[in-house]
C-alpha cells in the first residue's frame, strides 16, 4: 500500500501536476493536524469550484469582461500556486495573458481571436484541474 | 526537516494574517503555527485595520498585496497614519519591481514572494530581527 502511495504521488510529480510547493505543504503535516495537507487539498477544489462557475457564468454572458475574467484567475492561479498545482497555475497563467492582449485590442476581429483563445485555455485548465482532483483523491485514499 | 526549524516557543510572538484567499489563510496560518508563533487570520485590509481599532495588536503582519474591500496597499497606508509600528511584511504573487516598490513605499519593512514557505517566513523573521536562536 505504501509503495502504490509512493508511486501515485511520485506519478503526479513527473507528470507536471504537482511542484515542490506540495512538498512544503507535506513538511507543514504534523501530529497536531494529521490530516493537513488533503484539508487543504479540499479547501483548494471547493474554492477553485466556485471560481470556475463564476468564470463559466461570465463567459457564458457572451460579452467578455477581460477584467473580471482576469480577477478570476489571479485568484485561481494564487491558491493554485500555494498548493503546488503546477500544470492549473500555468494555464491561469496564459489565460491572464490572454485577458491582458484582448483587454488592449482595439481591432474587434483580433480581440475575438484572443476570447477563443481564452475560452480553449479555460478548456484545458478545466481539464488539468480535473484530473489533478482525481488523482489526488486516489492518493489520499490510498493513504489512508 | 523538523530539526532545523527554529523554535520561537519562549519568543511569545503574536501575528496577524491579511489575506482574501482560504488556502493562503489556512498555510500561513499552519506556518506560523510551525514556529510557535500564535496568530489571527483577517480576510482584507479594512478587517486588519479594524482588529487594529478595536485594540488588538500584533508583533508582525504578513499581509497580501490584492484583497477587495481594502488591499495591502491602502490597509498598510491607514495601519502606519494609524501609528502602528508593528513590522508588516508585505506577501504576493506580484513580481514587478514597480509594484514592489509601490508596496514597500506604503510602510512595509521586509518583502516576500508567495508562495509562502518554511525558509521564507525564517527569512522573514531573520530580516525583521525576529530571529531568536534557541
Amino acid at each position: 500500500m505504501q509503495r502504490q502511495v509512493a508511486l501515485i504521488k511520485q506519478s503526479l510529480f513527473d507528470q507536471g501536476y504537482l511542484d515542490e510547493q506540495f512538498v512544503e505543504l507535506e513538511e507543514l503535516q504534523d501530529d497536531a493536524n494529521p490530516n493537513f495537507v488533503e484539508e487543504v487539498a479540499t479547501l483548494y477544489f471547493k474554492d477553485s469550484a466556485r471560481l470556475i462557475s463564476n468564470i463559466e457564468q461570465a463567459l457564458e454572458r457572451g460579452s467578455f469582461d477581460f477584467n473580471r475574467l482576469d480577477n478570476y484567475m489571479h485568484q485561481f492561479k494564487g491558491s493554485s500556486t500555494s498548493i503546488g498545482a503546477s500544470k492549473v497555475k500555468t494555464e491561469c497563467t496564459m489565460f491572464r495573458e490572454y485577458c491582458r492582449v484582448g483587454n488592449a485590442e482595439v481591432f474587434s476581429l483580433f480581440r475575438t481571436c484572443d476570447e477563443c483563445r481564452c475560452l480553449r485555455t479555460f478548456k484545458q485548465l478545466k481539464k488539468e484541474h480535473a484530473t489533478l482532483r482525481k488523482k489526488l483523491e486516489q492518493y489520499f485514499q490510498a493513504s489512508k | 526537516m523538523a530539526g532545523e526549524v527554529p523554535s520561537l516557543a519562549e519568543s511569545k510572538l503574536t501575528a496577524l494574517v491579511v489575506d482574501d484567499n482560504l488556502v493562503n489563510q489556512s498555510m500561513h496560518h499552519k506556518l506560523l503555527d510551525r514556529l510557535g508563533i500564535k496568530n489571527d487570520v483577517v480576510c482584507n485590509g479594512q478587517e486588519a485595520v479594524d482588529v487594529h481599532c478595536s485594540g488588538r495588536n500584533y508583533d508582525l503582519i504578513l499581509m497580501d498585496m490584492d484583497m477587495p474591500v481594502m488591499n495591502g496597499i491602502q490597509a498598510t497606508k491607514k495601519l502606519r497614519e494609524m501609528g502602528i509600528e508593528s513590522k508588516i511584511a508585505g506577501v504576493t504573487t506580484r513580481s514587478k519591481e514597480e509594484e514592489k516598490k509601490e508596496f514597500m513605499e506604503a510602510g512595509l519593512n521586509d518583502f516576500q514572494e508567495k508562495p509562502l514557505t518554511i525558509s521564507k517566513l525564517v527569512s522573514i523573521l531573520h530580516n525583521l530581527d525576529f530571529y531568536v536562536q534557541t
